[in-house]
């Protein structure tokens, strides 16, 4: 049976929930090979948390991989895919996973696709473009498929992992090291989820009048990510990270609740193909409602109070 | 291995004088509706206009310039734009030299419609190799592919250090060095790197200049260099991906619409728990 490689995504000690994903569909092409690129002595909690179908695990520790970022990483990665030829490398499309993938195609001389929001056996990627109105299937042609799967396009497979560990130790080369991370801050959590991970997202618009409490609070009730459009972020309202749309993230939750947005095409792309869409709004003719499993015309700052009020009594 | 596929870089500008390439590249509108024909988009049938996300580039590598004596008459470094993309390309161009850069490359080659980042980052790489540059910039991604690769595998074909997602950039021409803050969810890293390097930056790292009057006049006069792939002596390469299909997905059909009446919230929580969404 082939092999393929996923790479583990994981921040601090913690494996995140992308990579059970990526195994899941792995495991649909051959045996699935995890890849853990940690610091030195970290290498097996990372592998003894590992969940989902993995038949085997490649530990390689160095702490090259925290000094000198994407470029030690990649190559340490690239020497590895060219040593054992798997038929496919998947990784987390965030912005370290995409940077990762696309040096290791440079390396080992592959195609590369990106923001595959799932891949199929035969290796067939499927993606969602221009702002979710096509569908596109490909297929790498040349070398080592790689490919970057969004986080939560697919649902995980949460198997107890049973996999052989194997410790690899490889020496990074010299011109993978040249721009060094002197610090690293963690980001500034408000102990909501990330953006892109999230599978409930509540973002606030031009209609929140940059008052973004009501949307903060029914996000919390609903363990919520919280997005902001465009306008919002343009006009200092809410921190650009948080801007979903063509020029920000790009989200595909189970649930996006859009609060006083109108739904430029802007912002559309950025969150189109989540699976329930949710519209909060006073223009009735606003373009968003196009999208609304459900819409309210009326007032955020009278609907979502009420709504979070609601939510917390159905959870106690 | 990995070395074996690294471009020979020519002599960097003289020490203090820094010779800066910004990547620029013609996208549809942002704004305007794609559509893909035989597995490629259609970029003949729809407005073209500089992709929005280069303009923080040129703008940061003016601003660093600027910094240090400029890139306008008797100024000792230079800003040049290097794009790839059809002979069309130039209008963007234009307006990317209108904001202050010195002049451009741009690369067109009927053999370079549809490829892929692998060849896009190739020919730039070559380009950059060729010129003698002591950065690079470039925006995070372009709004029409958004793979956001090709700052890293630029990085990668030319050994140069790689600093993308920079929120913020300092260069000191003197000792040359380049240091970042890279910006990305997983946290903020304080990085730097002596030239030559390839800095990728983010879009709230500063706010684009519009073109004066004076720049768009200059702007008409200053030097777009054209060049093929043949003058590159790279040979044209079949994209490494294929597209087996592209179809337009079904316009979502909306669903219950109400009228706050005072009874939304509640109608939006049973909405919520039928859906098991909470």
């Amino acid at each position: 049976m082939s092999n393929v490689f996923i790479v583990v995504d994981f921040s601090g000690d913690k494996v995140s929930k992308t990579t059970a994903q990526l195994a899941t569909v792995a495991a649909r092409i051959g045996d699935v090979t995890a890849i853990i690129l940690s610091a030195s002595g970290k290498g097996d909690a990372l592998a003894s948390s590992l969940v989902g179908p993995i038949s085997n695990v490649v530990v390689v520790e160095s702490n090259d991989f925290a000094q000198f970022g994407v470029a030690a990483s990649a190559d340490g990665l690239g020497q590895l895919v060219l040593e054992r030829k798997p038929v496919a490398l998947l990784v987390a499309s965030h912005a370290f996973g995409k940077e990762i993938a696309g040096r290791v195609a440079v390396i080992c001389e592959s195609g590369i696709i990106t923001d595959a929001i799932d891949v199929a056996s035969d290796l067939v990627a499927t993606q969602v473009i221009f702002g979710g109105s096509t569908t596109v299937h490909s297929k790498v042609t040349e070398g080592c498929a790689i490919i970057t799967l969004r986080p939560n396009s697919i649902e995980a497979k949460l198997d107890s992992a049973t996999p052989i560990i194997e410790k690899v130790s490889l020496t990074i080369n010299e011109s993978a090291k040249k721009a060094i991370i002197n610090s690293t801050q963690p980001p500034i959590k408000g102990g909501r989820p990330e953006l892109t991970e999230a599978s409930v997202v509540v973002s606030g618009g031009r209609g929140t009048n940059g008052d973004f409490s009501a949307v903060e609070a029914f996000a919390d009730s609903l363990g919520a990510a919280v997005g902001a459009s465009r306008a919002a972020t343009d006009a200092g309202w809410y921190p650009h990270s948080h801007q979903v749309g063509q020029t920000g993230k790009t989200v595909s939750p189970q649930l996006y609740v859009a609060c006083g947005i109108s739904g430029a095409i802007q912002h559309r792309a950025g969150m189109q193909t989540s699976k329930t869409i949710v519209v909060i709004n006073k223009d009735p003719e606003a373009p968003i409602f196009e999208l609304a499993d459900f819409g309210v015309v009326g007032d955020l700052f009278a609907v979502l109070p009420k709504a979070t009020e609601g939510i917390i009594a159905r959870k106690s | 291995m990995g070395n074996s596929v690294l471009l020979p870089s020519k002599g960097h500008s003289n020490l203090g004088d820094m010779k800066i390439a910004v990547c620029v590249k013609q996208v549809p509108d942002s704004w305007a509706e794609k559509k893909m024909v035989d597995g490629v988009l259609d970029r003949v049938n729809v407005d073209a206009v500089l992709n929005e996300l280069d303009e923080y580039a040129i703008e940061e590598a003016l601003r660093i310039v600027e910094a240090h004596g400029g890139n306008q008459e008797g100024g000792a470094h230079s800003v040049t734009l290097i794009s790839m993309g059809p002979a069309r390309a130039t209008e963007a161009i234009r307006k990317a030299l209108s904001m202050g850069a010195n002049n451009a490359i741009l690369i067109t080659d009927p053999a370079l419609a549809g490829s892929d980042a692998l060849l896009t980052s190739k020919v730039l790489a070559k380009v950059i190799s060729d010129g003698g540059f002591d950065l690079v910039f470039c925006g995070t991604e372009s709004t029409d592919a958004r793979m956001s690769v090709i700052p890293a595998m630029i990085s990668a074909r030319l050994g140069w250090a790689q600093l993308t997602f920079a929120g913020s950039v300092e260069v000191d021409p003197s000792s040359s060095k380049v240091s970042i803050t890279r910006v990305t969810d997983t946290g903020v890293d304080s990085m730097s790197a002596q030239f030559p390097a390839v800095v990728g930056v983010i879009e709230k790292i500063n706010e684009p200049r519009y073109p004066s009057f004076k720049g768009i006049m200059s702007a008409k006069k200053k030097s777009i260099e054209s060049r093929d792939l043949a003058s590159l002596g790279i040979s044209a390469q079949k994209p490494w991906s294929q597209v087996i299909d592209a179809t337009t997905r079904p316009a979502r059909q909306a669903g219950i619409k109400i009228v706050d009446d005072g009874s939304a919230s509640e109608k939006l929580v049973n909405f919520l728990a039928e859906k098991k969404l909470i």
